[in-house]
């Protein structure tokens, strides 16, 4: 099995070697395909420190003079810690110049179990969703982190990826690609239940959804994703659980709500309760503590 | 001194000493603030001679016909409201129409009480403080990959320097010897409750700057427009070395007696008939 971040790297490597406008910044952060990039590439790769804020605000001077840039820490981090930063000098300032800036936070959700609130990602959603100009994007394979790099060089905007620590199972492949565009796939279609889901937990659930022949929706874009076709392959259900990593009302379930407004398509909050969870154990222990799971 | 940049675009005061230019630009501000009362007086009068010297007594690259030019100096003005001395100085130099001024803080003018990218001139998106440092390290770090000679200079308030952002940008710009960024403080101890040292002590500043790695120049009298320039001019076109920190001791609502006096002046607003008195005064 592969990461995200290794699958993202890989092909990010790649892209710079063909484009010298690529610099990458991390905030002390590292993988494995990082140190390749490093090596390679020493007069584009930039390390700040622990100092998130300084790493949005040099990628917004880069940004403005024309640079494609990465910046890359845990999800937690790059997004909370600076999130006043990512709202003026990205958020805002892209609405006026064109600029190309991309997210990448690693340690979506419970992914760093063991380590207690301040590393468990539960609010990224609802906060970078509620960005004007900011597209949001959760990752749910190793596949789909490699299009997700594609798609950003191409893209100009602010993007955030946000990327599960652990290796995980391939969903997606040249068979079955996913369309960024379309925002979600429709993995196994079924009969009254429908579980939508997103990041991790779309490959924890999906083959008891298969065995159990109810429907199953993996969301891998969470902002501008095609409401339309989405309403369509929901209407077909009777009921919807929404499936993550955040809690309930302020994630992935609200931004449907919003999305599906005009229909009488009802959507059941499968997140977490609003309540910080210091229970240790695994992946699965934390989805029970906070309610994030689905018995079908 | 003369003025080395000349505007015959708009016609307002396109000869004539810096000494006049300064005079001039504190009594548009005075005037758009009769208009606009919103807007953030008393730090816009301290950096009026700061902006003077960078605009019209120093080699300071721009065109007011293409405010994006890939050869033009950049300047970010991190304590963006306290900059609307700079509306009449973009004015001037033909970035946009001079009776633009009568607008500000209308409805339909680009002209606000916190300066925007929306404005011809202005670069970064300004009103949040402590900004200005990282933006500008990461503007300066890209230009050298450029192999551009365009320089980079900041204009901060000491009050933003509260902001732990602020240093994390000036260790990253000394780090990498950025020679192609300059900070300007414009140091006018008041922010909005009154003194900064007695809020969170600041100094040594320069003591501190130094031994994080940034080459300081004090300007004891920061209205002093010679002053000011001959410490700009040993700003050199170099993309590597020390980055500098020009402290400009300034005067928080300088010029206008009744906010020179006061420690809460920065939302203090003065009123229509005491600006057209001060108009009718030396200032």
């Amino acid at each position: 099995m592969r990461t995200m971040r290794d699958s993202f790297l890989s092909v990010l490597h790649g892209m710079m070697k063909k484009n010298e406008k690529i610099i990458f910044i991390t905030a002390d952060f590292g993988a494995p395909k990082l140190d390749q990039i490093k090596n390679d590439f020493p007069d584009r790769f930039f390390n700040v420190g622990i100092a998130e804020q300084n790493m949005i605000n040099t990628a917004a001077g880069f940004a403005l003079e024309g640079f494609t840039v990465y910046c890359y820490a845990i999800a937690a981090f790059i997004t909370m810690r600076c999130y006043e930063q990512i709202r003026v000098n990205l958020a805002i300032t892209s609405q006026l110049r064109k600029i190309n800036v991309n997210l990448v936070g690693v340690g979506a959700g419970f992914s760093y179990a063991v380590s207690g609130p301040s590393h468990h990602c539960l609010e990224d959603i609802s906060i970078m969703s509620t960005l004007p100009n900011v597209e949001v994007f959760s990752g749910s394979d190793p596949f789909i982190a490699e299009c997700f790099a594609d798609y950003s060089q191409k893209k100009t905007g602010v993007k955030y990826f946000r990327f599960d620590s652990s290796p995980l199972p391939e969903i997606y492949s040249e068979t079955l690609s996913p369309d960024l565009n379309l925002g979600f796939c429709e993995l196994a279609s079924g009969k009254d239940i429908c579980v939508l889901s997103t990041g991790v937990q779309t490959g924890l659930v999906r083959e008891k959804v298969k065995e159990m022949h109810k429907g199953h929706i993996d969301m891998f874009r969470l902002t501008d994703f095609n409401s339309e076709e989405l309403i369509q392959v929901l209407k077909n259900y009777k009921t919807i659980h929404c499936l993550e990593e955040s809690f309930r009302g302020h994630g992935l379930d609200s931004i449907l709500r919003t999305a599906l407004c005009d229909t009488n398509i009802k959507i059941v909050s499968r997140g977490c309760i609003k309540k910080y969870i210091f229970d240790l154990g695994t992946r699965d222990d934390l989805h029970k503590a906070s309610g994030a799971y689905i018995d079908l | 001194m003369q003025c080395t940049q000349m505007s015959d675009t708009n016609g307002a005061l396109n000869t004539g000493t810096l000494e006049e230019k300064a005079s001039w630009i504190r009594r548009e501000t005075l005037k758009i603030h009769a208009r606009a009362g919103g807007t953030r007086l008393a730090s816009s009068l301290s950096p009026v001679e700061i902006c003077t010297a960078l605009y019209y007594g120093w080699d300071l690259r721009f065109k007011p016909e293409e405010p994006l030019w890939e050869e033009r100096d950049r300047i970010i003005f991190s304590k963006g409201h306290g900059t609307i001395c700079m509306y009449p100085v973009f004015a001037d130099l033909g970035f946009f129409n001079l009776s633009e001024l009568e607008n500000v803080c209308r409805s339909g003018s680009f002209l606000g009480s916190i300066p925007d990218p929306i404005i011809p001139g202005y670069e970064t998106v300004n009103g949040s403080l402590g900004h200005g440092p990282g933006v500008g390290a990461g503007m300066a770090l890209a230009l050298r990959l450029k192999k551009s000679l365009s320089r980079v200079a900041v204009l901060c308030g000491e009050g933003e320097l509260f902001e732990g952002s602020v240093w994390e940008a000036f260790m990253f710009a000394a780090h990498h010897r950025l020679g192609n960024l300059t900070v300007i403080l414009d140091y006018n101890k008041i922010s909005m409750l009154g003194y900064t040292e007695k809020i969170v002590t600041l100094e040594p500043l320069p003591q501190k700057l130094e031994s994080f790695g940034w080459e300081v120049h004090t300007v004891p009298d920061g209205h002093n427009i010679s002053d000011l320039i001959s410490v700009l001019n040993k700003i050199p076109r170099n993309t590597s070395g020390k980055p500098l920190f020009i402290i400009a001791h300034t005067v928080k609502g300088k010029g206008v007696d009744s906010l020179e006096r006061n420690p809460l002046c920065h939302v203090a607003t003065v009123s229509p008939e005491e600006i057209e008195k001060l108009l009718g005064e030396k200032i």
